[in-house]
């Protein structure tokens, strides 16, 4: 079954918009903010693209937000190490802030570079709040950035991951290929908190053959979430692929269903994880 | 006192040593592993930092999950030969930058003039190498160009490890504008345009200005007129704006009796109006010519914008550094339309030899400077136009690659933008803009330096090792991304300026002359230019070209505004100036007048050139062989031609999916075949959305030129039309890379293919909103045995394509979809292999180059169009390179199943299968739906088929064709597959 080509109404979920809002950082060669403001919107929450020094300026207060997101993006132009100067940027001016935020009732969320900047700032794993740095995103095997569609599915059950049985849509990153120690790899495994694997499209595992697991990540690692659940990393980016036409293979699905008379459905799947980020604060 | 510290950064295991390591070793370098250390250079002249500090730096420099690092330490390590690759003095580091403000923002201090943080890559490799070798893998590693290079054996490295270089540039002070004399004799006039005005301080003459002896007695005699010695900076400026690159001389110019206005006004442009008045309130233009880019109607709000570039000169010299700033300067062209508009697609085309081949070719003389290799070259350009989009956020879903062993002196590389705005604010028309007297000339985005100076000179030898490079440039587009932002997403919608553009060619000297004729004037500070490095003169600052740099007009009441928001985005922004309205272009320096030159002489006074053509020797047909007695190997080896084949490796490099519009992307199918177009939606939300494509044929251009360029616009719009995009919506962009065009000869081909392109458009309605050309496309060198070798590019147009999508819930991919499915043919094959690729494949010249009539495709297109809209069609594919038989296959290949095709004509089997006859489409749809189909489609469809089993299989006269899929699939994606 293929919940892309699903014949009746991808999601019911209630769509009004929430009071609570989602700040989504900017800055310094992050790209992706819009794509994800319009998925979150969508969702049914407001997200307002925030650059990181109006932040540091005061001029906005992450303390006014429920949701704070690292989007996808080129920051700093990896130099350094992807994420890294951003993280740094971020630990040498915003980090009372970003603790504070992380005490209370609310959820953070880093795609491909914001994956990048939150390791780098040890949000992830966070194992007992120990915020330092336990797993890295390296270069992948072959050495470039390589764009494709690949297949993920939750590998645990969480907020983040409820209802979903996979997501296939883009990932587009040079460093992605997760590594960490065996001992922060079974504990991460122990606390279930890796949150999506790189799977073949019958949802098998990768096992780390190439191109299903593009970056040769251990254990297939697409994502995983802190300790506490409260904050979700991944490299692959559902954000770009929220309408059925973002699919890859839509002009086949959409051929096969309207030679069996079905409707072709106008969102893709995929949409879900931000219904499931939005119903957490309804 | 300079404070020097040095911290070099590895991995514990490094994820790329395979891959690096064999990419090295097939190269042919005997080496076991090739480990790379990153090296950074601080170096501060106020304090030095503690040891701790250093720790913390070191620290936030490395990932300690995966990297270690030492201070002042040489790093120990198992390896025989260590090379270091670091940037000569004065080229823009991005790593090092990124480096300094991360220690900036840690120590809470800024770094001061002659302070800095330096990356170098430390290589280390095991393996037996001799010295030669050693230099060599140097040679490979780095860019003589640009980088600085050292090498030491293990012994040399000892403990102390590499020396600590700090490549400061080091500049004699404050040179000042000085004055030259023109009333002398004709031979010297000569000598100053050509090589340039002589440097009263060393004698040395400057370089090119590319100014012809009638130019020089023009500037002389506008001098003689305002009764003094015009300065450097005066003579530089006009070269400048009176380049070929700038004024279009060719273009321009009258042409043989029959063109007086030229070949741009009476091809390119009247093409243009002639549509827009036949279209009338269908016109879909809004913004032609007279802008950085192309401006056409997305839908009732906005406008989506196009051009390309082309960055031909620099990407020879440093194919990464050149094809990495074609694209973020192409995407200034569109931050640089009207009041901003913002880059959401951009596009990419490369020409270039075999990349298996390895030229014996020399700039000098001895075998001396040798060209690089077309591998070499591709590999940068490809990874110099990733790193530029990639870097930026804007995706690349569409190019091309096109080899031809005529491209090893010179490659091509065509780079273009899309971009969105919407067409009002309300109270503004934001696709145009004007500088008003009394608005100020601000400068915004990176500094100046000595960078692309004279770009076109190639003086590496004569270059000193402590001055700046000065014929390549880097982009730096995270520098850029910043600058972008913060104008199209905030300061436009502000309204805090009046007027934008970006600095290209010719920097501010070009940039804010351009806009000073929207006010008739300015008055320039060059000393309020942000340097560097100390120590330029007025005219390199006015000249320069150094990147990410905008020039805008902010009147006086926004500046405070506009000044703070460019701060907070750490954009430096100056105020360089005034727009005028005095008439003329004033520049100062230190309170010295240094230039004070008419602006309608500075813009019009370039005297007239006439020139004239002579008609082509038409090169021989050659004999066509027999049939081949086996058409199937002839397939498969045809798929396998560089021209035909996958280049998946370069789509998959290029972010296509950012900003989350991928609709129809460079790949399609389960078998990943890459289109020859891509649709795009470019405005969330919207039903709309921008397909792209474009066509190319150079080797059709020496047997007919007009016939050429007719095939080009054929193509580019056949491959949106096949995608649903409606002929009416259709623009077209031309790039015009010509060779040798002082030549009469090649003139009477340019001005076919001009000709071709007005009636091309005209024919199609399809109006011209933007081009750009480069008319000296020829390596001058020496061959192996020193003999003197000129190698010309084949004449080469490239027509791009940009087209509105009504609804891309429509749109048809290029792949076969369901088992059963009735396969057409729609247009007439005819006897026109002639330039065709199969032709290439038998070695075969001359024959007959493809032509259409006009009318009848637009007709035919139409109705193409009306059935996609109504649903009648599984997939569309367009007969391109390679004709029937290579669409059959890609069209099967994507969608990974067979096809049982029937062919039948008068013609040979072969020419059946390979000819290249334009208007043609494979298209399949479901058979339910044959009868309306037919009925949409009329009399010029042919049903060849059905899409059935796992081979494909062709049958005609004297013909039986039967492939397995997997077997064409493996032969399309084998050429690259190492890439």
């Amino acid at each position: 079954m293929n919940p892309f080509t699903s014949s009746k109404p991808i999601d019911d979920d209630d769509s009004s918009i929430i009071q609570d809002k989602a700040l989504i950082m900017s800055g310094y060669g992050i790209n992706s903010e819009a794509e994800t403001q319009s998925a979150l919107l969508r969702a049914g929450m407001e997200a307002d693209i925030v650059h990181v020094n109006d932040l540091i300026s005061g001029r906005y207060k992450l303390s006014d937000y429920r949701l704070l997101v690292f989007p996808g993006g080129f920051s700093y132009g990896d130099d350094t190490g992807a994420g890294n100067a951003y993280a740094n940027r971020v630990r040498n001016n915003l980090w009372d802030d970003l603790t504070r935020f992380l005490e209370e009732d609310n959820l953070v969320l880093g795609i491909c570079n914001g994956f990048q900047i939150l390791a780098n700032l040890g949000l992830v794993p966070a194992f007992d709040r120990r915020y330092e740095r336990s797993v890295a995103l390296v270069p992948s095997q072959k050495g470039v950035l390589e764009c494709r569609y690949v297949t993920i599915k939750p590998a645990s059950t969480s907020l983040w991951t409820e209802g979903i049985e996979k997501i296939v849509c883009p990932i587009s990153h040079g460093q992605g290929n997760f590594f960490c120690s065996k001992e922060v790899l079974s504990e991460l495994k122990r606390r279930k908190m890796i949150a999506f694997t790189y799977c073949r499209d019958d949802l098998s595992p990768a096992d780390g053959q190439y191109p299903f697991n593009p970056n040769g990540s251990i254990a297939d690692i697409a994502g995983i979430t802190s300790a506490d659940g409260k904050v979700l990393a991944m490299m692959p980016h559902p954000e770009r692929a929220m309408d059925f036409v973002n699919e890859y293979d839509w002009p086949l699905q959409k051929e096969r269903l309207l030679r069996q008379q079905l409707p072709v459905p106008k969102e893709s799947a995929n949409m879900k994880i931000f219904r499931n980020i939005v119903g957490y604060f309804r | 006192m300079a404070y020097v510290h040095r911290i070099e950064v590895r991995y514990n295991t490094d994820p790329r040593l395979k891959v690096r390591t064999e990419r090295i070793r097939s190269l042919g370098f005997p080496i076991d592993e090739l480990h790379v250390i990153e090296v950074y250079t601080i170096s501060t002249n106020l304090r030095d930092f503690s040891p701790d500090e250093l720790h913390d730096i070191a620290a936030l420099l490395t990932n300690p999950v995966v990297e270690s690092f030492t201070i002042d330490k040489a790093t120990i390590a198992n390896f025989d030969t260590a090379i270091e690759v670091g940037f000569l003095p004065g080229v823009t580091d991005n790593v090092g930058t990124t480096a300094r403000q991360t220690i900036e923002d840690y120590t809470g201090r800024k770094f001061g003039p002659g302070e800095g943080v330096y990356s170098s890559l430390l290589y280390l490799a095991l393996g037996r190498l001799t010295p030669e070798q050693a230099q060599k893998l140097s040679s490979t590693l780095a860019n003589t160009l640009i980088n600085r290079v050292h090498i030491k054996t293990r012994k040399e490295y000892g403990t102390e490890g590499m020396d600590i270089v700090v490549p400061l540039v080091k500049l004699p002070d404050l040179p000042s504008a000085i004055e030259v004399d023109l009333e002398t004799e004709d031979e010297e006039l000569v000598r100053i345009g050509k090589e340039g005005i002589a440097d009263p301080g060393t004698g040395l003459r400057r370089g090119p200005l590319a100014l012809d002896l009638a130019q020089m007695h023009a500037i002389r005699d506008y001098f003689r007129s305002e009764g003094r010695r015009p300065t450097d900076v005066e003579i530089e400026s006009l070269a400048q704006t009176w380049s070929e690159h700038c004024k279009h001389t060719i273009f321009a110019s009258p042409m043989d009796d029959d063109m007086p206005e030229g070949l741009y006004k009476t091809c390119i442009k009247a093409a243009t109006n002639t549509i827009r008045a036949q279209k009338g309130d269908k016109d879909i233009c809004l913004s032609v010519f007279s802008d950085n880019s192309g401006g056409i109607i997305f839908d009732d709000e906005y406008l989506v914008t196009h051009k390309v570039e082309t960055h031909n000169s620099p990407s020879a010299l440093d194919p990464f550094g050149g094809a990495l700033t074609g694209i973020v300067g192409v995407n200034r062209d569109t931050i640089g339309f009207g009041l901003g508009a913002k880059p959401c697609i951009n596009i990419y085309g490369f020409c270039v030899g075999d990349p298996e081949s390895s030229p014996d070719l020399y700039r000098g003389e001895n075998r001396t400077n040798p060209v690089l290799s077309p591998r070499r070259i591709l590999d940068g350009l490809v990874s110099g136009v990733g790193a530029g989009g990639n870097c930026s956020g804007i995706p690349t879903p569409q190019g091309f690659a096109w080899f031809d062993d005529r491209y090893i002196g010179k490659p091509l590389v065509f780079a273009g933008t899309v971009g969105i705005m919407p067409r009002t604010d309300g109270v503004r028309k934001l696709y145009e803009k004007c500088a008003r007297p009394g608005d100020y000339i601000v400068m915004a985005g990176g500094r100046v330096g000595k960078d692309g100076i004279h770009g076109a000179t190639f003086s590496s030898e004569a270059l000193d090792p402590e001055s700046p490079v000065t014929a390549v440039q880097i982009g730096d587009p995270i520098t850029q991304k910043k600058l972008s932002d913060a104008i199209v997403n905030e300061a436009r919608d502000r309204c805090l300026y009046t007027s934008i553009t970006d600095n290209g060619a010719g920097g501010i000297s070009c940039s804010v002359a351009e806009m000073a004729r929207e006010c008739n004037g300015c008055h320039v500070f060059l000393d309020k230019v942000p340097l560097k490095y100390p120590g330029m003169a007025p005219w390199e600052i006015w000249v320069s070209e150094s990147q990410e740099r905008m020039t805008l007009a902010v009147p006086p009441e926004k500046l405070d505004e506009f000044m703070e928001l460019l701060a907070t985005r750490d954009v430096e922004a100056t105020v360089i100036g005034k727009f005028t309205d005095t008439g003329r272009c004033v520049v100062e320096y230190n309170g010295t007048i240094v230039m004070d030159v008419g602006l309608t002489f500075l813009h019009d006074g370039l005297p007239v050139k006439f020139l004239k053509t002579s008609p082509p020797g038409k090169g021989k047909a050659g004999p066509l062989p027999q049939v081949p007695e086996n058409l199937e190997e002839t397939l498969l080896s045809m798929l396998k031609r560089k021209n035909i084949c996958s280049k998946e490796f370069i789509s998959i490099q290029y972010d296509h999916t950012v900003l989350g519009g991928h609709v129809l992307g460079p790949l399609q199918g389960t078998g990943r075949v890459q289109g020859v177009a891509s649709l795009t939606r470019v405005l969330p939300g919207s039903d709309r959305g921008v397909g792209l494509s474009q066509g190319i044929f150079p080797s059709y251009s020496e047997i007919d030129a007009y016939r050429m360029a007719v095939a080009c616009i054929d193509t580019a719009i056949r491959g949106l039309i096949a995608m649903g995009v409606p002929l009416d919506k259709i623009a077209i962009l031309d790039n015009f890379c010509w060779c040798s065009s002082d030549e009469p000869e090649r003139l009477a081909q340019l001005k076919d293919a001009a000709l071709g392109c007005y009636d091309g458009a005209t024919g199609f309605q399809t109006p011209f909103i933007s081009g750009k050309d480069s008319m000296f496309n020829d390596f001058s060198g020496f061959d192996g045995e020193n003999n003197k070798v000129k190698v010309s590019v084949p004449p080469t147009l490239l027509i791009s394509s940009i087209g509105v999508h009504p609804d891309i819930t429509k749109a048809v991919s290029l792949d076969a979809k369901i088992e059963g499915d009735l396969v057409y043919l729609v247009g007439e094959t005819r006897d026109e292999a002639g330039g065709s690729e199969y032709y290439a494949h038998l070695g075969v010249t001359g024959g007959n180059v493809p032509s259409i009539d006009i009318p009848a495709m637009k007709a035919r297109y139409q109705r193409l169009t009306s059935a996609i809209m109504h649903d009648l069609v599984a997939s569309a594919f367009p007969v391109t390179h390679g004709g029937v038989a290579i669409a059959l296959a890609k069209v099967a290949i994507a969608g990974r199943l067979g096809m049982d095709i029937t062919l039948s004509g008068e013609l040979r089997p072969d020419i059946i299968l390979f000819s290249e006859s334009l208007g043609r489409f494979i298209v399949t749809i479901n058979p339910d739906k044959k009868r309306s189909f037919e009925l949409a489609m009329g009399s010029d469809i042919t049903l060849i088929g059905r899409v059935t089993g796992k081979n494909l299989q062709i049958t005609g006269p004297s013909m039986r064709i039967s492939i397995p899929v997997s077997e064409l699939e493996a032969s399309y994606k084998r050429p690259f597959r190492e890439y």
